[in-house]
């Protein structure tokens, strides 16, 4: 058997359990297996409540803004407009630090700024609008905007600072392989 | 929270004068992102109210909250730059922390940290950046951490209260 076939029947076998367990612990008064059952329903309550609007917002966002467009304007600029560019396109970024490495790479091969990848990286793990929006709805918004106000600035200034420091040093990005 | 539903309101309506079917396409990607995450949500979810139930949020506090912020910020920090979890399960937990008292600090060098620094990525990113500036990156990442998570702690009064 495959792997994956594996791990999928574990994963059913998992959630039969559990509801069994439950369904046995309301049945019998079992306190612990009742607390789970509690806490199962209080968090997906909670979840229920901010997860189809959040997924709204990012649906409305993908659909009216474009990653081409913002790439084409701001890709390869330098100076504090290509960081702000750099942190513009991260903003459009789906998944993580492993699908900004690829982008980088083009982004080098297009001839931009080494300083600017280096935001555009660090702001794609950091300022990716569909999970701010996650995480606006689930530790309010405060939270969003502090980090950001702090982490942008710094973000900019030490990818600067290692943008001239690499430089002139024959310094070369990769393409993965 | 009542302002989050007032702006999505807004948004869709907005959205649906200025082109119809953009906004169609819209509630589908919304409605598929929502079912592609279902599963990994549900086992969270099912994982959570296991390891809740069992550890008692004096343990929780203890390890992550309340009277050793230090503590709790170098221990968030590294489970965030160890573990590798989608922002779509990660703040959802953190907002469950958040409601048993875990403080805000704590929980920004965690998302912070699993967000910026990669060590399970690292053998991608070495491929790409090489092992020297790989190196400096994370660890300029991780300081970046520290400091927003110190910011975050000050801004909601929980260093230096």
């Amino acid at each position: 058997m495959r792997l994956k076939t594996v791990t999928k029947y574990a994963r059913g076998a998992g959630f039969i359990a559990y509801a069994l367990f439950l369904g046995i612990s309301f049945l019998k008064g079992f306190e612990p297996g009742k607390k789970v059952g509690l806490n199962l329903g209080y968090f997906s309550l909670g979840m229920l409540k901010l997860l189809p609007i959040a997924f709204v917002l990012i649906g409305l966002f993908e659909v009216w803004v474009k990653k081409e467009t913002v790439e084409k304007y701001f890709g390869t600029k330098s100076g504090l407009k290509g960081h702000v560019g750099g942190i513009l396109l991260a903003g459009t970024t789906v998944g993580g630090l492993y699908v900004a490495f690829p982008v980088a790479y083009s982004l080098y091969s297009k001839g931009a700024d080494i300083g600017v990848i280096f935001t555009y990286i660090a702001a794609s793990a950091i300022c990716r609008v569909p999970m701010t929006i996650f995480e606006a709805s689930f530790m309010g918004i405060k939270f969003s905007i502090i980090r950001l106000l702090f982490s942008i600035p710094l973000v900019i200034f030490s990818s600067m600072l290692l943008g001239k420091y690499l430089t002139g040093r024959n310094y070369r990005i990769k393409d993965g392989e | 929270m009542y302002y989050l539903y007032i702006f999505v309101l807004i948004a869709v309506i907005v959205s649906f004068f200025a082109d119809r079917s953009k906004t169609y396409r819209a509630i589908k990607v919304a409605f598929r992102k929502f079912i592609k995450i279902l599963p990994a949500f549900a086992s969270m979810l099912i994982l959570v109210s296991i390891v809740l139930a069992l550890l008692p949020n004096s343990v929780i506090l203890h390890f992550l909250g309340g009277s050793n912020m230090f503590e709790g910020v170098i221990l968030a920090s590294s489970i965030g730059s160890i573990t590798l979890m989608p922002g779509f399960i990660a703040f959802p937990l953190c907002g469950i922390l958040l409601s048993k008292g875990v403080t805000y600090t704590v929980l920004s060098a965690f998302t912070t940290t699993l967000m910026m620094v990669g060590f399970v990525t690292f053998p991608i990113e070495k491929k790409y950046f090489g092992l020297r500036v790989a190196i400096i990156r994370n660890v300029a990442s991780l300081i970046i951490a520290i400091i927003v998570a110190v910011m975050t702690g000050i801004f909601y009064g929980e260093i230096f209260a």
